[in-house]
């Protein structure tokens, strides 16, 4: 002992100890320099040995608030994610698209049109704000006539199905988003001379044999020739067109005695389709705007926000009982441990810890718990939200805040977790706790 | 500082207080009627002292060595430690003066199981104010104290039942206490190893530490220099 103390033992006399202390002196300890008191290190290296003592049960401990922060996280990042999908397919086709038509009354028996859609429509509503083009369109009947690239009268040839016969003004195919494959579409000249003149969709020039344009390949409708002047394809409203013979508006009517056009199509400006529709009718007939249907987007898709806030709504729900779960497991595994270490606390007690000193190292210590839970669920949120977003082929939006203050979440669950169990342990009397060993 | 500086001191200053002195201490324990575990005592352990106390269990043994530790009051009368009284100290008070003042030797160790030897030692410097950088040195020099140096980054399961207890004893002792505190220290260790640990008893009593030794074995008493029984709460001293 005199080998050892001579070594270390300072001969001043700091901790007020001593020998030659009065006897009128309390027994009040000195306290030692901040430095060397039981402090913030001391603290989560002890917290951080009794955390790591039992890794098998930390994992179950920390279970909960894993499954908490990531549900949490997960929603939040898929929440993100898909409203960066739907932001992105506002500019899709069908939300940029304005179908007029006229509305249909039923009476005695029969169904008849309200009103008529006048021939110069694409031109009334393409000066409308937020119409970027249109085009109308109308069956044409025929009368029986057969479409062919011959005409040959064989009355012992089988029927064929006809190949419909479309009108259109200049501006449907833009409206559509069709493309001319070969040749050229017609113009507002065509139309307005009434000009012999055809545009095939790709699969009717197909059936037609009409490959090339380039030396004005005719068809015949009944016996009456058209000139092919193009092919199109890839039209992404109206499949139709595509098997289809289209003639100008100005060729039916003059041929075939159209009496009117049968629908507008509008392609709109994203988010135009609310303003579109209701002003598009008034532009065709200001006098009874009642008389067309209108088809157009909803303003955003309002059923499906409402529903993906309720999924969210539900997720978020299922986080928060999770992370309460999640609480009360490690309040629980805390207070076994307390129980549990009843030795040790009453060990530490003897070594001179105080009440305060016992309080803060399980505090710490389910902190730390909590913290490593939230750290790992916030990693596999983030993690589920990429596989997810991998899969679905979508852009991952994910703030890291979210991630950070997800995992920080924790660290204060366990931290509230960490009081009663804390306050069980330090109220522990260090006399029954010393019976037990440790 | 301690007793042992003082005494290696060649003229201590002014009158040596005895490191404990019970004045009239008693203990009861309410009830109906109440528990009286120590009657009226007075004890007075002077610096450098080895002292026994034996009794048989249920004689108060226990008692009396929680008020000597500081984890029990007395109901009435005044427990000096270095002359000072304890009886008004706070409790935060008497936590740092258990941690700085007394060393605990227990009979079942008390050793941390998932910590190292050297870790089990340190523990005692936490709380007790040790300044922080010498706080690996001083354990290094008390497990070399107590014959241990070959064991230091061993986790205490893999010890014999002796060296668990020479383990306690360096934990007790590296804080450098007034007076060393020790229960029953030999209960559950074999005659062999209870002769060692009471060996290095006598080392630390001849380098000058205060023993005070709670045992109810008449052979572990009989090494000690002072020898106090105990029986119903009362204290006698043996010639």
């Amino acid at each position: 002992m005199r080998r050892l103390l001579t070594r270390t033992r300072p001969t001043t006399d700091p901790d007020g100890f001593g020998l030659a202390d009065a006897r009128a002196t309390p027994a009040v300890a000195k306290r030692p320099p901040r430095g060397d008191r039981f402090g913030a290190r001391d603290l989560f290296a002890e917290a951080t040995f009794g955390v790591g003592a039992r890794p098998g049960r930390l994992i179950l401990t920390i279970m909960g608030t894993v499954l908490g922060i990531a549900s949490v996280v997960v929603t939040v990042g898929l929440a993100n994610t898909t409203a960066g999908q739907i932001n992105k397919q506002f500019d899709a086709v069908a939300a940029t698209q304005v179908v007029v038509e006229p509305a249909k009354s039923t009476g005695g028996g029969q169904t008849r049109a309200k009103a008529r859609i006048p021939w110069d429509a694409a031109e009334r509503v393409s000066r409308l704000a937020g119409v970027e083009s249109a085009g109308t369109l109308a069956e044409v009947d025929v009368r029986g006539a057969q479409v062919t690239s011959v005409p040959v009268n064989d009355p012992s040839q089988a029927a064929q199905t006809s190949v419909p016969v479309l009108a259109s003004s200049e501006g449907l195919l833009e409206t559509v988003r069709g493309v001319v494959v070969t040749g050229r579409n017609f113009d507002s000249g065509h139309d307005a001379r009434g000009d012999r003149v055809v545009v095939l969709g790709a699969r009717a020039a197909e059936s037609l044999g009409v490959h090339r344009v380039d030396r004005q390949p005719s068809i015949f409708i009944g016996e009456d020739s058209y000139t092919v002047i193009g092919i199109i394809d890839d039209v992404k409203r109206k499949t139709e067109l595509l098997d289809a013979v289209i003639l100008p508006m100005g060729t039916a009517r003059s041929d075939f005695d159209l009496a009117a056009p049968a629908e507008l199509q509008v392609r709109i400006a994203p988010g135009a389709g609310e303003v579109v529709a209701e002003q598009a009718p008034i532009a065709l007939d200001p006098n009874s705007p009642d008389g067309f249907s209108v088809k157009a987007p909803p303003a955003r898709s309002t059923v499906q926000q409402n529903v993906q806030a309720d999924v969210d709504l539900i997720f978020l729900a299922l986080g928060a009982v999770a992370l309460l779960i999640g609480g009360v497991g490690i309040a629980n595994v805390t207070l076994l441990s307390v129980m549990e270490r009843v030795g040790e606390i009453g060990l530490r007690r003897a070594l001179g810890a105080t009440r305060r000193d016992i309080a803060a190292q399980f505090i710490v210590e389910s902190a730390i718990i909590g913290l490593i839970g939230g750290l790992i669920g916030a990693s596999l949120g983030v993690a589920v939200v990429v596989l997810v977003s991998a899969l679905q082929s979508w852009v991952p939006i994910l703030d890291l805040r979210v991630v950070g203050a997800a995992a920080v979440a924790g660290g204060l669950i366990g931290l509230a977790a960490g009081f009663y169990p804390a306050l069980k342990a330090a109220a522990i009397e260090p006399i029954t706790a010393l019976r037990r060993g440790v | 500082m301690s007793v042992l500086d003082v005494l290696l001191d060649e003229q201590p200053a002014g009158p040596v207080p005895a490191v404990i002195e019970f004045a009239a201490l008693t203990r009861t324990f309410p009830g109906d009627p109440p528990v009286v575990a120590l009657h009226p005592a007075d004890l007075r352990i002077e610096a450098g002292d080895y002292l026994s106390i034996i009794g048989p269990s249920g004689s108060g043994k226990s008692t009396l060595l929680h008020i000597l530790g500081l984890l029990d009051r007395p109901s009435s009368g005044e427990y000096l430690l270095n002359g000072s009284p304890t009886g008004a100290a706070s409790e935060s008070d008497r936590s740092r003066l258990r941690g700085g003042c007394i060393g605990f030797v227990f009979q079942s160790f008390h050793l941390l199981p998932h910590r190292t030897v050297l870790d089990n030692v340190l523990l005692a410097t936490l709380y007790s104010g040790v300044p922080r950088a010498e706080r690996r040195d001083r354990a290094m020099a008390a497990l070399h104290r107590v014959h241990l140096d070959h064991r230091v980054d061993f986790l205490p399961t893999v010890l014999s039942g002796g060296e668990r207890q020479r383990v306690a004893i360096a934990r007790a002792i590296v804080a450098e206490p007034q007076v060393l505190l020790a229960d029953e220290p030999t209960g559950n260790l074999d005659s062999v190893n209870s002769a060692g640990v009471l060996d290095l008893f006598d080392e630390l009593h001849g380098d000058g530490l205060t023993l005070v030794v709670i045992t109810h074995d008449s052979q572990v008493s009989a090494r000690a220099q002072r020898r106090v029984r105990i029986s119903d709460g009362r204290l006698t001293e043996l010639a």
